[in-house]
């Protein structure tokens, strides 16, 4: 508890999950009221706690990556390009560009894929049974692209170390087209439901307000961060596997609350849509693997890179002694930073409005306990 | 990029391998930026090079705190993104602590890492970076690296009551609280 709890007869501390729908997995979040309203907040973590970096210690370079699908699972493919880029990084080796514009593809399909379940488990704390069916919907196409194109549909597993170990299938290029058409006008649908709808508003506009100073403050990234008006987004203040050559926006907005965030979000996927249509067009030939030896040996070393995925900036931090497996793989999980300006973002607000904040920072326990 | 050939570490014992294994070329960092941190606290800094286009700086431990203010306060180095230890148990300073660190301004991310012994308390950035609560509560978790001076400094993931600290190197991967586990979840163990 942030402040010292006393009991007196207008305080009450309430036991907010860990088996609780809106907590979107096992977070237990511990609430100190004062009849409805919120004076401060204690998350427990850990329940998901599986010792991937310890993991990662006892595995080679290789059988290691399946591990990090298993952290953000609803963004796998994220997962997978980030701990990649940072083994890449150590042997110093780059993917071809070939692979590099079916990395963009795939993951920006499945930033699309994790929007879209946020936004139905969102709606859906919030009240809203209606988009949830809608948007499970739209991204049972991205899953459906993920299984034809690698066989699995949540824990993809999609890149190897150096580039990729699928070919694209034969219609990978109509298949995806096909999706962005189908795409757009539904994001539009979903905005026709939410977007002016009165409820929505009342409870989202003004609700778990984090303004950009406080965001750097407590190293919240992703959408919050840029629906707190900063324009960073480190696809475009560090381009990684080509994004640089692609044009996107990078949405903003000025008020940072939750309704704000759920703007940005929207604006995000069109956006998603924006690049996969130029990076589909443009998949050049050559080969999907880089040079890379059998057995992964990378120098003496260690490399931080990091990713925009979905959440905000995944870190991997891989130091190396030479032999084959890792001698330490920290991972910087979006969702773990980001939940810690919680009890900030929720002093002052009613209780269910903590249902909304919890959605709004759009985590997921795999990765905050990994 | 040349092809130097030296170990980043060269205190390490060559009795077990015939031949070190080859280093990633660490080249020394030049720029506006190590200079004047390097004339702002002189011998407080002991290296400041680039290795694979990743600039760090390699800080006496007492320096740190003040080195991340400067940083922070002065450089613009405005956002913590992540605190992490690494364990090297046959070293005397057993563990390294990075802290990486990230400027919106000057689009540059560098890390800036300390050495420390096992029964030194180094001390908490939370004054300077909020983000460093819970970063540093995960390190304490896994590695028992105790911060001083930090608010809440307790374990995070793991429960309260567990013993032992899983990322140091002596602990095993099948390791676990046998006690915690029979006591609180009613059964032999957890394998």
């Amino acid at each position: 508890m942030p402040d010292t709890t006393f009991l007196d007869a207008t305080e009450l501390v309430l036991n907010m999950g860990p088996q609780h729908p809106s907590t979107h997995g096992v977070l237990r979040v511990i609430l100190k009221l004062d009849g409805e309203k919120v004076i401060g907040t204690e998350c427990v973590i850990g329940y998901l706690h599986r010792g991937v970096e310890k993991i990662a210690e006892n595995r080679t370079y290789a059988m290691f990556a399946p591990y990090v699908d298993r952290m953000d699972y609803v963004a796998a493919v994220s997962n997978g390009l980030g701990y990649c880029l940072a083994v890449e990084k150590l042997l110093s080796v780059e993917a071809p560009p070939r692979a590099q514009a079916v990395r963009v593809t795939l993951t920006e399909l499945n930033r699309i894929a994790s929007h879209l379940l946020w936004l139905g488990t969102h709606a859906l704390d919030i009240g809203a049974i209606t988009p949830l069916f809608y948007t499970l919907r739209e991204r049972e196409e991205v899953l459906k692209i993920f299984e034809k194109y690698c066989g699995a549909r949540l824990t993809t597993h999609a890149f190897r170390i150096g580039g990729l170990q699928y070919e694209i299938y034969e219609d990978f290029e109509r298949d995806v087209n096909a999706f962005c058409d189908m795409f757009l006008p539904k994001v539009d649908e979903y905005e026709e439901l939410l977007t002016n709808n009165r409820i929505w508003r009342r409870r989202l506009i003004g609700v778990g307000i984090l303004k950009a100073e406080d965001c750097k403050q407590y190293g919240v990234t992703g959408p919050v961060l840029r629906a707190a008006g900063v324009k960073w987004d480190i696809r475009k203040a560090l381009p990684y596997s080509g994004y640089e050559k692609y044009d996107f926006e990078i949405p903003t907005a000025r008020n940072a609350d939750t309704y704000d965030r759920y703007v940005v979000r929207m604006a995000e996927m069109q956006q998603s849509v924006r690049i996969i249509r130029q990076a589909v067009a443009g998949i050049p030939e050559g080969p999907i693997m880089a040079k890379v030896p059998k057995v992964i040996k990378p120098p003496v070393g260690e490399a931080y890179v990091s990713i925009e995925a979905p959440k905000g900036e995944l870190g991997y931090f891989v130091v190396s002694d030479g032999s084959t497996q890792p001698y330490r793989v920290r991972i910087r999980p979006p969702s773990f930073v980001n939940l810690q300006a919680l009890d900030r973002m929720c002093r002052g607000a009613l209780v269910a409005d903590v249902v909304a904040i919890i959605g709004t920072i759009d985590i997921v326990l795999g990765e905050i306990d990994r | 990029m040349a092809e130097e050939q030296k170990p980043e570490t060269p205190a390490k014992p060559a009795a077990h391998a015939p031949k070190p294994p080859p280093a990633a070329p660490v080249a020394p960092w030049e720029g506006e930026l190590p200079d004047s941190v390097k004339q702002q606290f002189g011998e407080a800094i002991l290296e400041a090079s680039v290795s694979l286009g990743q600039s760090y700086l390699a800080v006496k431990p007492e320096a740190v705190i003040s080195v991340l203010e400067f940083l922070r306060f002065e450089k613009d180095f405005d956002y913590l993104v992540d605190v992490t230890a690494v364990d090297y148990p046959q070293r005397a300073e057993r563990f390294d602590i990075v802290y990486i660190l990230y400027s919106f301004s000057r689009n540059e991310r560098i890390r800036v890492k300390t050495r420390i012994a096992a029964d030194r308390q180094p001390e908490s950035a939370v004054d300077v970076y909020l983000t460093a609560n819970w970063l540093e509560r995960e390190v304490f978790d896994m590695f028992g690296i105790r911060f001083a001076n930090h608010p809440d400094m307790k374990r995070i993931l793991l429960p309260d009551e567990w013993q032992g600290h899983p990322l140091r190197k002596e602990t095993s991967i099948l390791a676990m609280d046998n006690h915690w586990v029979k006591e609180n979840l009613g059964i032999e163990s957890g394998q």
